[in-house]
């Protein structure tokens, strides 16, 4: 659709202009404004220019967190992407069945998120959970509390669990857009199963799949409550993600200048990445 | 034929283990303490209510759901006020900076809870609104508000603009041409939007837990120091949770045949 040029339009866009610039421009700038200081009490702040960035950079634990943050989303993007993707294809096209199937696979990503780890610490319990005691029962020694591998394939597993039904339900819109004409040429020109997938499903997702992409590296990127409620960055610090580190920093210890320096990086590492994201969207767009 | 069939297959296996630590939720939920903690059975040998009796006749287990039901209502209808005539604008105009203006707000989706966490916290507390339902919801809109106008816009591309030009020849003012002809054409995009913004609002719980205190607490905030007290009773736990997923099967029941056309048009 054409748009038609008319800056009266910002009269519309005001309401929400003012009322994310009240709930993140204001916020962010007290961030900077931290970022920059030391701070011993009210009062009593001192410029200290770069130093906290400097300071963070150089910190161990938070580039060893870094680096857990990006091993995680990571495999969490070479787990579900495809995994989705297969969800989707086997999933009825229409019907009662069709709908059915779309409420029950929601059903992981309706539930809070607290709660999505309290269902896992359960769940993966030796003693009472049907996971933890059916992997013991095979023979296997399986203890998420106390073993660092154990811990991160449970976390994983968690995670693939909770977020795989959204790509899946993204790829499955994507899959009902394509018109049942395509189907049919294929079918005449006996087309394999594989090739319908490389060359009619596949490229009609690409859309789809760069927003399935954006939002779960986005969204395992800023992880948090699940597993502090599974393993509460435990065993050690193993399964301590970014945010943890974070809210830990500023929440827990107070310790200002460091965590807004810290705040500005870790948010300056994910615009990056999301714009990125969205100029690969954008050109998707301008090609179909 | 067979084709199908190994389909069916597979999707009933899917979700056969996607349900198993739900029912596993469900059916500790069910359980006496003794029966829990004396040994696995896969269905309550003694089939008791009495979780759930605790949480319903505890005021300070069943205020939390109604707190969080509270602020979460109070997000999707500001969500949804605010969204509307700029999801309009986006879709229908050429303006200074949309472009910019729009990827301003998506930033926000993208930006992670922790980062604002603290001047969240001196921010509400500084203008009074610290431990109320509306500062959780209007901390909520920061990555709801973004993506509601995300989604409309995708449903109100789909609207041609000739329906208001018509409109406009017709008679009818700006206001009058949005509330009776435009707003009810995209019926089924609002309700998904109001779907998606319940859903994030209802999940989220960092933010919620941390501008909040007594009065305002979210339940996943109860749950969560519940934990902290005199060991854990499961059963109330386990109960507590399942009463957590109901609100969202309600919502999207409402929404089933919608939702799959919300996930493509508006790109969530």
């Amino acid at each position: 659709m054409n748009k038609i040029p008319d800056n009266r339009a910002w009269w519309l866009v005001l309401p929400v202009f003012l009322l994310v610039a009240f709930s993140a421009l204001i916020p962010l700038m007290t961030v900077v404004n931290y970022s920059v200081q030391d701070i011993f009490g009210p009062g009593q702040a001192y410029y200290v220019g770069t130093e906290w960035f400097k300071e963070v950079l150089a910190d161990e634990r938070l580039r060893d967190s870094l680096v857990r943050q990006f091993v995680f989303s990571g495999f969490v993007l070479l787990i579900q992407i495809p995994l989705g993707i297969g969800v989707a294809l086997m999933m009825p096209r229409s019907g009662i069945k069709g709908s059915l199937c779309l409420i029950l696979i929601a059903i992981p990503l309706l539930i809070p998120w607290n709660v999505v780890g309290t269902i896992w610490q359960i769940f993966a319990r030796g003693d009472i959970g049907l996971f933890g005691w059916g992997i013991n029962q095979l023979g296997i020694d399986y203890n998420y509390t106390g073993d660092t591998l154990d811990a991160w394939l449970t976390v994983l597993l968690m995670d693939v669990w909770h977020w795989t039904p959204l790509v899946a339900l993204l790829c499955y819109s994507g899959l009902r857009a394509i018109p049942e004409a395509f189907y049919q040429a294929a079918e005449i020109d006996r087309a394999s199963k594989w090739a319908v997938f490389r060359y009619i499903q596949l490229p009609r997702l690409k859309s789809v799949l760069i927003i399935a992409v954006l939002l779960r590296f986005m969204d395992s990127f800023m992880i948090y409550i699940e597993p502090f409620v599974l393993t509460g960055g435990g065993p050690g610090s193993s399964t301590t993600f970014l945010s943890q580190t974070l809210t830990t920093m500023a929440i827990g210890q107070f310790d200002l200048g460091r965590a807004a320096a810290f705040s500005l990086i870790y948010f300056l590492i994910v615009l990056l990445i999301s714009w990125l994201f969205f100029t690969a969207i954008t050109h998707a767009d301008k090609e179909k | 034929m067979r084709q199908t069939r190994s389909k069916n297959i597979g999707i009933t296996i899917y979700i056969l283990l996607l349900l198993t630590p739900v029912y596993w939720l469900l059916n500790m939920s069910f359980k006496t303490s003794r029966e829990i903690l004396g040994g696995l059975t896969l269905w309550p040998q003694n089939f008791t209510f009495d979780n759930y009796v605790v949480i319903f006749t505890d005021p300070s287990w069943y205020n939390g759901y109604l707190n969080s039901m509270a602020y979460v209502s109070i997000n999707v209808v500001i969500t949804l006020l605010v969204a509307l005539p700029a999801a309009y604008a986006f879709s229908r105009y050429k303006f200074l900076g949309d472009k910019h203006l729009f990827f301003w707000l998506l930033s926000n989706r993208m930006a992670p809870p922790a980062v604002f966490l603290l001047p969240f916290f001196q921010l509400y507390s500084s203008i009074g609104l610290f431990d109320t339902h509306i500062a959780v919801a209007l901390a909520h809109c920061l990555f709801n508000v973004p993506l509601a106008v995300w989604i409309l816009e995708g449903f109100m591309k789909g609207v041609p603009r000739e329906y208001d030009e018509m409109a406009y020849i017709d008679g009818y003012s700006f206001p009058r041409f949005f509330i009776k002809v435009f707003l009810p054409m995209i019926r089924s995009g609002i309700g998904v939007t109001a779907f998606f913004a319940f859903m994030f609002s209802w999940v989220e719980l960092l933010l919620a837990r941390t501008l909040t205190a007594v009065d305002a607490q979210p339940i996943g905030a109860i749950m969560t120091r519940t934990i902290g007290a005199s060991g854990i009773d499961w059963g109330v736990l386990a109960a507590a949770g399942v009463l957590t997923i109901i609100p969202g099967l309600l919502v999207i029941w409402f929404v089933r045949n919608h939702v799959a056309k919300g996930f493509a048009l508006g790109r969530v």
